[in-house]
């Protein structure tokens, strides 16, 4: 099972608060997650710290799966950051600005691990 | 030991609150919000100057990382958002020196409301007008709660000013694509469709020139009586402000987004006083951009290898350059591009020489040949920050440290580079 998302990044208190201690607990649990809408979230048979696969046509990341129900269904969102940064559009059509929010991706459930943010280095 | 406080600027956010106060003895604020607590507590720190992980002096670091920048044909000198203007200073000459490519973290943050800047010009104003002055504030695209959290109490929101006494003298719109904490404390909330602010703001322009007839009956989500009721609240506002942030300038349309948004406001105000502003990030990221352009006339994506100042973000950006893999070597000061730059451009950082400068270990560190660790401006260093309106302060060195600051390190590379191009 697979939905089809927009998916947006953007910062949040505790990515902003973690932001200087990137090589922290802390930081990883701010920032390695996707939130989604209630409709999605169970479309997926999601429940709470189950992990997803987010794909776009420029990659492919784990995170956890956090429900949101204050997100429109086929939106997700995923804290700015090493995660987010694996599937957005790094195009910058000219502006020197790649595309951080608004890329189409498709989410589903996983077994796969989170990678910890050393992790996410080394497979780039 | 007794607790002490003394008054100090936050240097995390562009609100550069000078109100907070700091325990020295016990590091702790008092008055922050909780990003500006994260900023002011102890933290693991990058022990010592190293080369390939070993252990060196400052001086040996230093020598390294100007030879790095001599060798390279086309080194890349990004960041420099959180630091101070006195370092920038230092960083656009280096730059020039080494025939390298300038750019900062607007780059990937505000850079394109430059572009519109240049194209329209800014009608804008200061924090302290807001306060004062506007009885409407329209937050687009921009969260301050959780970027700027105490921004809306001290200046846009709940903050008392001399012509607006209260919240009820002030009406607050939130326009986003999903309902953000900031959401919550708007009179109105207007959700969008993502991508879609463009069409929404010339909707809008429509209405306000007497041409609603032109507009569907939903524009990007958001119903035409919706659209009617903010061109009519912004028509009849006496002092107004659009607060944008990266909801606007990171999705489609991204520059031309802020340009319409302009054209926005420059029609409001042949019939009011409406002004535009955006929330900026880092606590110096306005110096970043106008430190160079005193400098070399440009704010961002500067080139120099020809041996004086090009401006083309389509080329001369940090993601571009590294994405067409044309630069051969980087520095990065007081930013983290492999955590904040998309795969494709951090894949290219990998395979060059990279040289930091920081007082933090980051996801930069994992991947640099030389780590220079530096003192925290504001805290343990001092010099002089543009607060997000362009207003300078002075941000104090309150803490003895052993560390060097951003400026020493940086006049001392020169002084290297100077001695290895003779």
């Amino acid at each position: 099972m697979t939905v089809e998302v927009e998916l947006i990044s953007g910062r949040t208190l505790d990515q902003g608060a973690t932001v200087e201690e990137k090589l922290t607990d802390e930081y990883f649990k701010a920032v390695s997650y996707c939130e989604l809408s209630e409709e999605d979230f169970k479309a997926l048979g999601l429940s709470e710290g189950d992990r997803v696969k987010v794909k776009t046509e420029f990659g492919e990341v784990v995170v956890f799966a956090v429900l949101n129900k204050d997100l429109d269904r086929g939106m997700a969102f995923i804290p700015m950051g090493p995660y987010a940064n694996m599937v957005i559009d790094p195009n910058t059509d000219g502006t020197g600005m790649p595309q951080f929010k608004g890329v189409k991706a498709t989410v589903e459930k996983t077994d796969e691990k989170v990678l910890n943010v050393k992790e996410l280095v080394e497979v780039i | 030991m007794a607790e002490e406080l003394v008054n100090v600027i936050c240097t995390f956010c562009g609100s550069v609150c000078d109100d907070v106060l700091f325990d020295v003895e016990n590091y702790k604020g008092k008055k922050f919000c909780k990003l500006g607590s994260g900023k002011f507590s102890p933290k693991e720190r990058i022990k010592s100057p190293m080369i390939d992980g070993k252990e060196v002096s400052y001086e040996e670091a230093i020598e390294k990382a100007a030879e790095i920048l001599v060798n390279a044909k086309r080194p890349l000198l990004y960041g420099w958002a959180s630091t101070v203007n006195e370092a920038i200073r230092l960083g656009v000459i280096l730059t020039e020196k080494v025939g390298g490519i300038y750019d900062q973290c607007a780059s990937v943050c505000h850079a394109p409301g430059t572009l519109a800047l240049i194209e329209e010009g800014v009608p804008g104003g200061s924090l302290g007008e807001i306060k004062n002055r506007a009885d409407m504030v329209v937050f687009w695209g921009s969260n301050p709660l959780e970027a700027h959290p105490r921004h809306p109490m001290r200046y846009s929101v709940r903050a008392k000013g001399l012509l607006i006494k209260d919240r009820k003298d002030r009406k607050v719109v939130v326009v986003d694509v999903r309902k953000t904490k900031s959401a919550n404390m708007a009179d109105l909330f207007i959700k969008i469709k993502p991508g879609y602010d463009y069409p929404i703001i010339s909707a809008l322009r429509a209405i306000i020139k007497g041409e609603e007839s032109a507009v569907p009956s939903e524009v990007g989500g958001v119903k035409k009586e919706l659209l009617k009721e903010l061109a009519d609240m912004m028509v009849n506002a006496k002092y107004g402000a659009v607060l944008y942030g990266l909801g606007v300038t990171q999705s489609r349309g991204r520059d031309r987004n802020i340009e319409n948004a302009i054209k926005l406001i420059q029609l409001l105000n042949r019939k009011t006083r409406w002004i535009i502003w955006p929330m900026r990030g880092h606590y110096n990221v306005v110096g970043a951009g106008e430190v160079p352009a005193w400098e070399a006339g440009y704010t961002y994506a500067i080139d120099f290898s020809r041996g004086y100042p090009r401006f083309s973000p389509g080329e001369f950006s940090a993601n571009e350059v590294l994405q067409r893999k044309d630069c051969d070597a980087a520095l990065i000061i007081a930013s983290d591009p492999v955590a904040h730059f998309p795969r494709a451009s951090v894949a290219h950082l990998k395979k060059i020489p990279v040289i930091q400068i920081d007082p933090f270990p980051n996801m930069t560190t994992l991947v640099s040949n030389v780590v220079i660790p530096s003192a925290v401006a504001g805290i343990e260093a001092e010099g002089t920050a543009y607060r997000m309106d362009g207003i300078p302060f002075r941000v104090k060195k309150v803490v003895e440290t052993e560390y060097w600051s951003d400026e020493q390190i940086l006049e001392k590379m020169l002084e290297k580079v100077d001695q290895l191009m003779g």
